[in-house]
């Protein structure tokens, strides 16, 4: 079994978790300075770890390490909109890494890339022209989190196909490296009023099964939803959860029809229904869900999960892992059937993702 | 030369930045062209595109309240304050 690390974004810097057999877990962190960090990834080809950060004194900058964690550098050379642009960054929200791509999203909404292992940046997109664009640099029209694009999602075998999710707007495809692009949000349900036909919706997470390329789910502010073509189209699989809001989403590595989220309160406060902490995994695509909520605390839990705070492993037997919003993590080994809090007193968890380590 | 005092939060990310350094400067824009050119990329850190500094980044020239282009006088002093900002 390869060494397993946890890479946790905080809002007080970086931590990982690091296991040799999923039973005993190492913390080690902060890293970063304790800057809010909102996102961490790995990039398994170059071993490199980066870090998606943003200070409120010192401002927003791409952290890496090369030796996992033992020492850090950081950079935001590039990462700026033109000082007559009118456009500013108030943060660093998400990264993807693929075919030695990085990339990185921002709020105002626009993505930069860097081609050297996050040494130096220049603007890829600003997705201008695209439905919306004319109004969300508007801060009125911003939701809560200021995120700009949150999040974004590399093809695994194209480098020039990615899909990218403006906060409060909806998901955009781009299948030529970001010269174009088209919104991926048919089928999709909006409680509100939108000034245009593809976009105006409020796409919280996106995931891909790693085994059919197809197949995709997202967790929606109203609705989960299921796409059997890539995203082309949607439809929703709300019916069995306890509620149709949430942030986090992870789908099971092997099994194309098996799918977990965590259903949160849809109101201000935005943490597990009536304090019990629970999962819920769907087997057949949404069909049906079966809450699993066994080793997760059922009283008083009112803990909330953020869009990049649950992360699954790729074993025979997989792991699911979720960190909170008043952090503490907690894993399963058994594909969710059962859970074990492996970390507490974390500063309030952005982000959780996995590296295996050979 | 002026005398120029950094925040604590600035060292970190920086080795071997002290806290303190003598800058032979103009203004206060010329301390932040001298502290680019020893530490690279610590201008992004003090400074917003324009160059404007950072909204909670203070500058104080001889206790009085500066900006990017205030001027300097030969034996100023200059405190960079991280702001008291956050939680």
């Amino acid at each position: 079994m390869p060494r397993t690390l946890l890479l946790i974004g905080t809002r007080k810097g970086a931590f990982f978790l690091e296991t040799n057999d999923r039973k005993t877990w190492e913390l080690r962190g902060p890293f970063c300075e304790g800057w809010p960090v909102y996102h961490v990834i790995h990039d398994p080809k170059s071993g490199a770890v980066y870090a998606a950060a943003a200070s409120e004194w010192h401002g927003q900058a791409v952290w890496r390490s090369t030796d996992l964690g033992e020492s850090w550098t950081h950079s935001s050379e590039g990462i700026a909109y033109d000082a007559d642009s009118g456009r500013e960054i108030s943060k660093v929200s998400t990264l993807a890494v693929g075919d030695g791509r990085l990339l990185v999203g921002v709020e105002a909404p626009g993505i930069f890339e860097s081609r050297d292992e996050g040494q130096t940046w220049s603007l890829l997109s600003t997705l201008a022209g695209e439905p919306g664009s004319d109004k969300w640099d508007d801060p009125s029209n911003q939701p809560p989190g200021h995120l700009g694009i949150s999040a974004l999602m590399f093809d695994r075998d194209d480098a020039d196909r990615f899909w990218a999710i403006v906060q409060g707007v909806g998901l955009f495809e781009t299948t030529d490296y970001a010269q174009s692009w088209t919104p991926r949000n048919r089928g999709l349900r909006a409680d509100w009023p939108r000034e245009h036909e593809e976009v105006g919706f409020c796409v919280h997470k996106l995931v891909r099964s790693p085994v059919d390329d197809n197949r995709m789910y997202q967790q929606n502010h109203v609705g989960m939803h299921r796409s059997d073509d890539a995203g082309q189209t949607w439809t929703e699989i709300t019916e069995g959860l306890p509620t149709e809001f949430g942030f986090a989403a992870a789908t099971h590595p092997q099994d194309r029809d098996a799918f977990y989220v965590i259903p949160l309160d849809p109101g201000h406060g935005r943490t597990m229904p009536e304090g019990h902490a629970a999962v819920w995994r769907t087997r057949d695509a949404g069909s049906s869900w079966q809450r699993l909520d066994s080793g997760l605390p059922q009283r008083d839990a009112h803990v909330g999960v953020l869009r990049e705070a649950m992360a699954v492993d790729s074993e025979d037997v997989p792991g699911l892992y979720f960190g909170t919003s008043t952090g503490q993590v907690f894993a399963s080994t058994d594909e969710g059937d059962t859970w074990a809090q492996i970390a507490d007193y974390l500063p309030p968890i952005s982000s959780i993702e996995v590296a295996a380590i050979e | 030369m002026a005398d120029v005092r950094l925040p604590s939060t600035l060292a970190p990310l920086f080795p071997g930045l002290p806290r303190q350094l003598d800058v032979q400067a103009a203004t206060v824009s010329d301390v932040i062209d001298h502290l680019e050119r020893e530490w690279p990329g610590i201008r992004d850190r003090l400074c917003e595109p324009g160059p404007t500094l950072r909204r909670h980044i203070h500058v104080y020239v001889n206790s009085e309240r500066a900006k990017i282009d205030t001027p300097l006088a030969k034996q100023s002093r200059v405190d960079v304050i991280a702001a008291i900002s956050g939680g």
